[in-house]
């Protein structure tokens, strides 16, 4: 009688160990390395359930930065990599770490920012002038800083506006170091202005007075790309439930089931495979 | 701050509808805890004892160590365990990445030293008493250790509590080693961390309730369990 607890203790974590046994007996799965974007736009949760219903295959999706990602799937650690940075993917394929890279959807970035809008750039359509006139106003900008694919977007547009935000962090230029909802809860914490991509704002629930502030400048064009990790490179990839799943992905039925995926009635992602990229 | 009754209304109402997705998630949270929390156990509390009671070279230094170890940070060690257990590092062919024993390996690194240290702190005060009556029944070393884990066994209950407190709170190494799978991976903290960065901040907040709802019912459980197991034992 005097064990009781620790029998009931060992008794409950055994059985607790017995179930999660069979959960990796189940080879039927792929890993998909993947971005923030995604999956905090709800995405993979429509998007996934079709493609089980279909194939019976199993999408286990980690959502990352997308540095992280690519550095994931170059550890072997997963089967497919669909991320936003078009030229570190075209390494990672030049590198034999993946198979080929094909073209699934876009959306664009945008800068929000506070109502009180302290560096007048509301309504702007020219990010290079929008980024001057916030480099001059001396306005809190938060940058994810963590190598994703939105934080090389945005390095690469201010270094196009001619500015290196790098000397002034910590002052306005302040670098979160986090994913992007978090980076977005920050900005907002601080009056900051933030540049996401529009599918992760039009989802996220704690706008407070926020809003869009610059918009529809081409070099804000938000290409998705999807890669099989090559077999090559990680001989334990599952190639071939992998490549159904891209083979899905691209097809007229994935297609379809991105542009039909929308948040309070906007369309999130364009689905554009195939399609020469316009940007 | 309205988020505050939003976030009670979301509890509520999730723990009201039984929400099957935070059933899943919340025995997952108490499967890999409390896995964790008896694999750390079985290693940290002889180990702890042993450190109260044994006399080697190196003790005193192994006891530091330990107690440092208590304030590993969990990111760390989700680091160190993703590299061993990449399909790139030495143990990759296990392929226990991203699975729920990944977690339990990354939270018995974490919980182990927390039971080890404090059992020997628990050990050692109470050999001080015991020493010179085991002494003279000419007990050897093992068995007093076992008779001082023994006799302890209710004071121990606080550190295996403490340690499943840790297990229960952390977010930073099953986040890295599980990958926050949704149906696989994803316990509470993970989903708390995941609804934060949706901007979700009252769902979020709501999950966080629950988590503490659950630390209290389970210290209740354990505590009510000692009590009443102590008073067989004197009856």
């Amino acid at each position: 009688m005097k064990s009781r607890s620790l029998s009931l203790l060992l008794a409950t974590a055994f059985a607790g160990s017995l179930t999660l046994g069979q959960v990796s007996a189940d080879d039927r799965f792929i890993i998909v390395q993947s971005t923030t974007s995604t999956q905090n736009s709800g995405l993979y949760d429509a998007l996934l359930p079709q493609f089980a219903a279909k194939t019976g295959i199993e999408v286990r999706v980690v959502a990352v930065g997308t540095g992280q990602a690519i550095k994931n799937a170059q550890n072997c650690d997963g089967d497919v990599l669909l991320v936003h940075a078009k030229a570190s993917e075209e390494k990672f394929v030049a590198a034999g770490y993946g198979v080929s890279r094909a073209d699934v959807m876009y959306n664009d970035f945008v800068i929000v920012g506070p109502a009180s809008d302290p560096a007048g750039i509301s309504g702007s359509g020219d990010v290079k002038s929008a980024l001057t006139a916030i480099k001059q106003a001396g306005a809190p900008f938060a940058s994810r800083g963590d190598d994703s694919g939105t934080h090389k977007k945005e390095l690469a547009l201010w270094k196009a506006a001619g500015i290196d935000p790098s000397g002034d962090s910590g002052s306005w230029y302040r670098e979160t170091g986090s994913g992007m909802g978090a980076t977005l809860n920050v900005a907002v914490g601080m009056n900051a202005y933030v540049m996401t991509d529009r599918a992760t704002w039009i989802a996220f629930e704690n706008k407070g007075d926020y809003a869009i502030a610059v918009e529809g400048d081409d070099a804000m064009f938000n290409q998705y790309g999807i890669i099989q990790v090559s077999p090559d490179a990680c001989p334990r990839v599952k190639a071939d439930l992998g490549q159904t799943f891209i083979d899905w992905v691209l097809s007229k039925e994935g297609q379809t089931a991105i542009a039909d995926y929308k948040r309070d009635g906007q369309q999130l992602f364009f689905p554009n495979a195939g399609e020469q990229p316009n940007s | 701050m309205q988020d505050f009754g939003a976030a009670f209304g979301q509890a509520f109402a999730l723990i009201a509808g039984f929400d099957p997705a935070l059933m899943e998630i919340i025995g997952l949270s108490m499967r890999v805890t409390f896995t964790a929390v008896v694999i750390a156990c079985v290693i940290g509390l002889p180990l702890g004892a042993v450190l109260a009671v044994g006399k080697f070279p190196g003790r005193a230094t192994l006891v530091v160590l330990i107690s440092a170890l208590m304030g590993l940070p969990p990111v760390v060690v989700g680091l160190a365990v993703y590299m061993m257990l990449s399909a790139a590092g030495p143990l990759g062919v296990l392929q226990l990445l991203y699975t729920p024993t990944a977690m339990i390996i990354a939270q018995s690194i974490l919980v182990t030293p927390i039971i080890a240290a404090l059992t020997r702190q628990v050990i050692e005060d109470m050999h001080g008493e015991y020493d010179e009556l085991l002494r003279s029944m000419g007990s050897r070393r093992l068995s007093t250790v076992a008779t001082l884990l023994w006799d302890a066994r209710y004071s121990l209950l606080t550190a295996a509590l403490a340690g499943l407190g840790r297990a229960l709170a952390e977010v930073g190494a099953v986040m890295i080693v599980g990958g926050n799978i949704n149906h696989v991976t994803r316990v509470m903290t993970t989903a708390i961390a995941l609804e934060t960065s949706k901007g979700a901040l009252a769902l979020a907040l709501g999950l966080g309730i629950i988590l503490v709802g659950l630390s209290i019912l389970v210290n209740a459980g354990l505590m009510g369990l000692r009590k009443s197991a102590e008073r067989l034992a004197y009856a």
